[in-house]
Order: structure tokens, then sequence, then C-alpha cells
């Protein structure tokens, strides 16, 4: 069975890069099944690790009010599905309202206290770092030298109320020259994760055909 | 120029097979290289080591198969670490998909370091809710979690005996290929205060240094480098390390391949 299964995965992987040729059916019988099978297994895992034990389990297991108020989450279920039925689609609103309202008051707090503010005290820092370690004294001055250029400089890459001449100019130049090694640092992590996953799967491939 | 012109046009099924010799070169003939330990690797790794025995960690499962490559390396090399220090693993996560993926590798780590289930570790499967389920185990981890991925009471093992919310939790670990690293650190660490470092795809790790420079992260476990580099320190070099010279070669031809396309299409301007 364990056999079948892993030559079930070298055939589905084989038919997944055969897209790299050029689109063909055993691509998108591939896909297809890729993505029905993701569909079904999200349906099972919500019912076994969410509905089930924490709405009807619950319900049967609770006493008092908490057991009744049981019924508040799963009528907002059921409101969700309406959006099923284009003459009821309308009070699928109610529910998405309700969680974009959690989401957006969670999110609020989050952003301030977890990301702006430590975000700014990370960034106010001494140009001139002062420690009994000499070489690393310098390399902290110096890291936050080019911290505190980056940042001026690439925040008047975004000042828009003046045209960008003389000095801002100059600045907003300095600016996408950080803005690019930044960008240039994210597609270089990008391009080592894509390749990273060509390894893993011709690892599996040559491991399969007893090539390794 | 014709040679130029075929440069500056090169038909993107041959760099695909080129890419795919280069890479799978290395890995037949087992090549191997020098891996050079960075500072925010070894610095997630010291946080696991400075850990008291019996600690408690999270580990949050928050990728699946598309980044496996990357992450699971990571994750075994995390569990072999933390069941050699003996320290405790609550095992959860945000990605329904994810969690029965990774546990493959977690029953495998689990037999090899001869680790009890309910002792040593334990699964508490998957919950929806994401931000909600984090803040939540804030308060008490049973409102979320009464139960593990059996269905069994989670006071029912010994491991879960005292462990009710981020107090006692010493360190999370997120093996997250999303933006879930990032709501671990807005939405927990600054509000609870509990430590953290993570282990994150290549495509997500630039995103995570800031956090690492303000102090509110201990490490940043990156990419297949990350990961390799994570394997030596633990000191079981598995597919990570043995990858490195195919990620480098690869990382070369592109390279090449980039050089090339450049030098081909300005000259070809020029010449119009």
């Amino acid at each position: 069975m364990n056999l079948l299964g892993t030559w079930i995965a070298a055939g589905l992987t084989i038919a997944i890069l055969s897209f790299l040729y050029r689109d063909n059916p055993l691509y998108k019988f591939a896909e297809h099944l890729f993505v029905g099978v993701s569909a079904g297994y999200w349906v099972i895992y919500i019912w076994a690790f969410d509905v089930k034990p924490m709405l009807v389990d619950e319900f049967f297991r609770q006493t008092g009010v908490e057991k009744w108020l049981l019924i508040v989450p799963a009528i907002f279920g059921v409101m969700m599905m309406m959006r099923w039925f284009r003459g009821a689609a309308w009070i699928s609103r109610w529910p998405i309202s309700f969680t974009v309202g959690i989401a957006a008051g969670l999110a609020l707090t989050a952003q301030v206290q977890g990301y702006i503010i430590p975000q700014i005290q990370a960034t106010l820092r001494p140009l001139v770092s002062i420690g009994n370690n000499t070489s690393e004294a310098i390399n902290q001055s110096i890291n936050n030298v080019v911290i505190f250029v980056g940042v001026v400089c690439a925040l008047l890459f975004f000042y828009f109320s003046r045209e960008h001449k003389g000095a801002l100019k100059v600045g907003s130049k300095i600016g996408v020259v950080f803005l690019m090694i930044g960008f240039g640092a994210s597609f270089g992590y990008t391009v080592m994760a894509r390749i990273s996953l060509l390894i893993g799967r011709l690892t599996f491939l040559l491991q399969v055909f007893g090539i390794r | 120029m014709k040679l130029l012109d075929r440069l500056a046009n090169i038909d993107r099924r041959l760099i695909f097979l080129t890419i795919g010799f280069v890479v799978a070169i290395p890995i037949i003939l087992k090549l191997k290289m020098p891996i050079r330990i960075s500072s925010e690797v070894r610095s997630a790794y010291e946080t696991i080591e400075n850990l008291p025995g019996g600690s408690v960690v999270l580990a949050s499962m928050d990728y699946d198969a598309t980044s496996a490559p990357e992450l699971t390396p990571m994750f075994r090399s995390f569990l072999r670490q933390c069941f050699r220090k003996k320290l405790k693993i609550v095992y959860t996560g945000h990605l329904a998909i994810g969690l029965p993926l990774a546990q493959f590798d977690l029953d495998a780590i689990t037999q090899e370091c001869n680790a009890v289930y309910g002792e040593d570790y334990i699964n508490l499967g998957y919950r929806p809710g994401y931000t909600a389920v984090m803040i939540g185990i804030g308060r008490e981890i049973r409102d979320f979690f009464a139960v593990d991925y059996k269905g069994v009471s989670v006071d029912s093992f010994p491991i879960m005996k005292g462990v009710h919310n981020y107090n006692d939790i010493a360190l999370i670990v997120d093996f997250a290929h999303g933006s879930a690293a990032e709501y671990w650190i807005q939405y927990v660490v600054s509000r609870f205060g509990v430590k953290m470092f993570a282990c994150v795809t290549g495509v997500m790790a630039p995103t995570l240094y800031p956090y690492l420079q303000a102090g509110q992260i201990t490490g940043i476990i990156g990419g297949l480098q990350g990961a390799a580099e994570y394997e030596m320190l633990v000191g079981q070099p598995e597919t990570a390390a043995f990858g490195m010279p195919a990620q480098s070669i690869a990382h070369i031809a592109i390279i090449a391949f980039i050089i090339f396309g450049n030098i081909g299409y300005f000259v070809m301007k020029r010449k119009k």
C-alpha cells in the first residue's frame, strides 16, 4: 500500500512538472485532483476538529446557560451558508460582518502594540554606539546609521506633497536604492525557496527511481 | 551577433531543463559543501539550549505540502533538539492540511528519541480562528483545546498538568510559510511577553528580519539554508544539508542566465 502511494505521488509529481513543457491533460488531471482532495480534506478536518468537538460535543457536555449560548455560533454558521441561495444570500452578511469586526478589532491593537511601536522604538537608536568592545561598537554604530538613513530616505521617496527637487530628490533617490536592495533580498530568498521545492521533489523522484 | 540574439531569446524550456540538471546532478553525486552558521540561526538554537529541562515549548505548524522541503528539516531538527534537552512539546497549528503532514515527522522522530505521548509531547490538533485562538490561549488553553487530536481530554495527560496559558509556556516556535509568524509576534509575543523564534520559508524570511532587529523574536531559521545550518548545529545533517550543493549550483546557473540575458538584451538594444 505504501509502495503504491509512493508511485502515485511520483506519477503526480511528473504530471505537474510536465506543465513546464506545455499545458496538457495529465497536468490538468493532477491539478484538479489536488484541488478536489484538498477541499475534501478541509471539509472532514473542519468537521472533526471544529464543528464536532467545539459545537456538537460541547452542547451535550455543557450545562446551564453556556450550553444554550452555543446556539448563537450554530445559527451564525447556518446564516453563513445562506450565500448558496440567491434570494437569501444577504443573510450571510451578518455573520461576515461579525467576523470582520472581530478581526479588525483584534488587528488594531496587535498592529499598534506588536508592530508600529516596537518598530519605531527599534529605529530610534543612538547613531554613535559606545561600548567596551570597540569593534562591536563601531559595527553597531554603522548599523544604526544605515537604519536611520534607510528609514528617512525611504520615507522621503513616499513624500508626494512636494515636487522631488534638490535635497528631496537626492534623499528620495537614496531611498529608492534602499528599497531596491530590500526587493532584491526578498527576490533572492524567493528564488532560494523555489529551488528548495525543486530539490525536495527531485530528491523524492530520484529516491523512488532508485538513482539516489 | 547571432549568439547574442539567441542569448536574449533563450527558450524558457531550455532554462527549466538546465535548472533541472544542475539541481539533479549534485543530488545524484551526493556532493557536500561546508555550511557556515549564521547568527540568527545560532541564536534560535541557543534559545532552546538555554531552556531548563522540563520547560514547555509550543510548536505551531503553519505550513503545508507547498513548503515541506524547506520546513520539514527544521521541524525534525527542532524535535531532536527538544527531546535531547528533555523539553515538553505541545503540538498544534492553524493550517488544517499542515498538521497531519508534519505528523509523519512527529511520529518518526518521537520513535527515534523514545518520546512518550502525553508525557514528552502532545498533539492538540487543529482549531480554526487563527488570531482568536492565539489570543484565547493567553487566558486558558482548554477553552480551545479541551481534548487532544484524538478527542481525549487533555487533563488526562501529565504533560498538560499546570499548563494553562502563556505563563506556563517557555517558548513558541512557529513553522510557517505565510503570515502566521507575524501574527504570533504581533498578537502573542507583544501582548503576553512570551519568547519566540520563527522557522519560515525563504519567501517569508526577509519580512521577519525587522522583528529580529527589534528584539521581538530571538532568532530566524529561514529557507533551506537556515534549515541546513540548524541541522548542522543539532548534529544530524539530513535533507537540507545535502540539498545545499544543489541549491548553490542552481543559484550560480540562475545568475549566469541573468547576466547572459542582460548582455544579450543590451547589445541587441544598442544594435537597434
